[in-house]
C-alpha cells in the first residue's frame, strides 16, 4: 500500500474530475476487478443483475448498510478488454422516488496500463456541468449527510 | 450517493439555494458581469439590456440571499459585487466527487493487492 492516488481535477473545472492510481498487481488482475460484474460490484459496494456487456444496460443496487436503497444504472458504452472500460450514469441519483432518466448522464472511464510497480489505472468522470444545479446541491446535501456513517465504512477497509 | 466518500468533510447545509440561484441565464450573466466589473450599481448593471431594472433587483436579492452577492451602500445607490468565499463553494459538489472516487479507488486497490 506504499502507492498513492492522485486527483487532478481542474479547479476552475466544475465538469470534470481525474484521477490516476497505481495498484500493485497485474493488469489482468486489475481488468476483472473492473469488468467483471461481480467483482466491480465487490470493491464498489453494489450487486448487479446482467453482464457487462457494451450497450448493456445493468441495473444494481448498493450494498453498504443504511444505503440499501440507492439503486444504480450503468450504460456499458464501451470496453476494450484489459485497457479499457466507460459507461455512463446518473450520479447522485438517490431518490428511488425521481425518475432520473431522462437527465444527462456523467461518463465514467477506467483506463489501465502497466507500470513498473503493476498497473496505473485512471479514473475519469465527466460531463457535470450538463447535471442541473438543483440535482448537484441535492446529491450534494444528501451525500453531506451520511458522512459519518460512510467515513467508518471507510476505515473498516483501509486499516 | 453511489459511492463511497472519502476524508474531505464539507459542511454545506447552505449550498441547495445556491445551485438553485445559479440555475438561471440572467443571474449568471449578472455574477459574470460583477466578477469581471464590480462593484457595480442596478442602474449600470441594467445598461444595454433588455432586462427591467426591477427584474435586476430581483435578481440580485436572489443571488444575495444565497449567498453568493454583497451589496453595499453608495451614495444613494446600492453596489453589488461577488461574495467570492460563498462562490467557492459552487465547487465543492465535484470536490465531494473527487473524494468519493478516493475512497473508491482505495477501494479497488485493498480488493485487488490484498488476495
Amino acid at each position: 500500500m506504499t502507492a498513492h492516488t492522485e486527483t487532478t481535477h481542474d479547479k476552475a473545472s466544475t465538469d470534470r474530475i481525474e484521477k490516476r492510481v497505481v495498484l500493485q498487481a497485474p493488469r489482468s488482475r486489475v481488468w476483472r476487478a473492473i469488468a467483471n460484474v461481480e467483482e466491480f460490484g465487490a470493491w464498489f459496494n453494489a450487486r448487479f443483475e446482467g453482464e457487462f456487456t457494451e450497450g448493456a444496460t445493468v441495473r444494481g443496487r448498493i450494498t453498504q448498510p443504511g444505503y440499501e436503497h440507492i439503486e444504480l444504472e450503468l450504460q456499458l458504452v464501451r470496453i476494450e478488454p484489459e485497457r479499457y472500460f466507460a459507461y455512463r450514469w446518473h450520479p447522485g441519483a438517490i431518490d428511488p422516488g425521481v425518475d432520473y432518466s431522462a437527465e444527462p448522464t456523467t461518463l465514467v472511464e477506467f483506463t489501465l496500463e502497466d507500470v513498473d510497480a503493476g498497473t496505473a489505472v485512471t479514473i475519469v468522470e465527466s460531463g457535470f456541468d450538463k447535471i442541473p444545479l438543483t440535482r448537484r446541491a441535492e446529491a450534494f446535501r444528501l451525500n453531506d449527510r451520511g458522512w459519518d456513517a460512510e467515513s467508518k465504512n471507510l476505515e473498516r477497509y483501509v486499516a | 450517493m453511489s459511492r463511497s466518500r472519502g476524508t474531505a468533510a464539507v459542511n454545506v447545509s447552505e449550498a441547495a439555494p445556491m445551485f438553485a440561484a445559479l440555475g438561471d441565464a440572467t443571474r449568471l450573466k449578472l455574477l459574470g458581469r460583477l466578477s469581471v466589473d464590480g462593484p457595480l450599481s442596478i442602474t449600470r448593471l441594467s445598461e444595454g439590456t433588455k432586462v427591467t431594472r426591477q427584474a435586476i433587483a430581483r435578481h440580485l436579492y436572489v443571488l444575495g440571499d444565497a449567498g453568493l452577492l454583497r451589496h453595499a451602500r453608495r451614495g444613494r445607490e446600492q453596489v453589488w459585487s461577488l461574495d467570492l468565499k460563498r462562490l467557492e463553494k459552487a465547487r465543492q459538489y465535484v470536490d465531494q466527487v473527487a473524494a468519493q472516487w478516493d475512497a473508491a479507488a482505495e477501494r479497488l486497490r485493498a480488493y485487488v493487492e490484498d488476495r
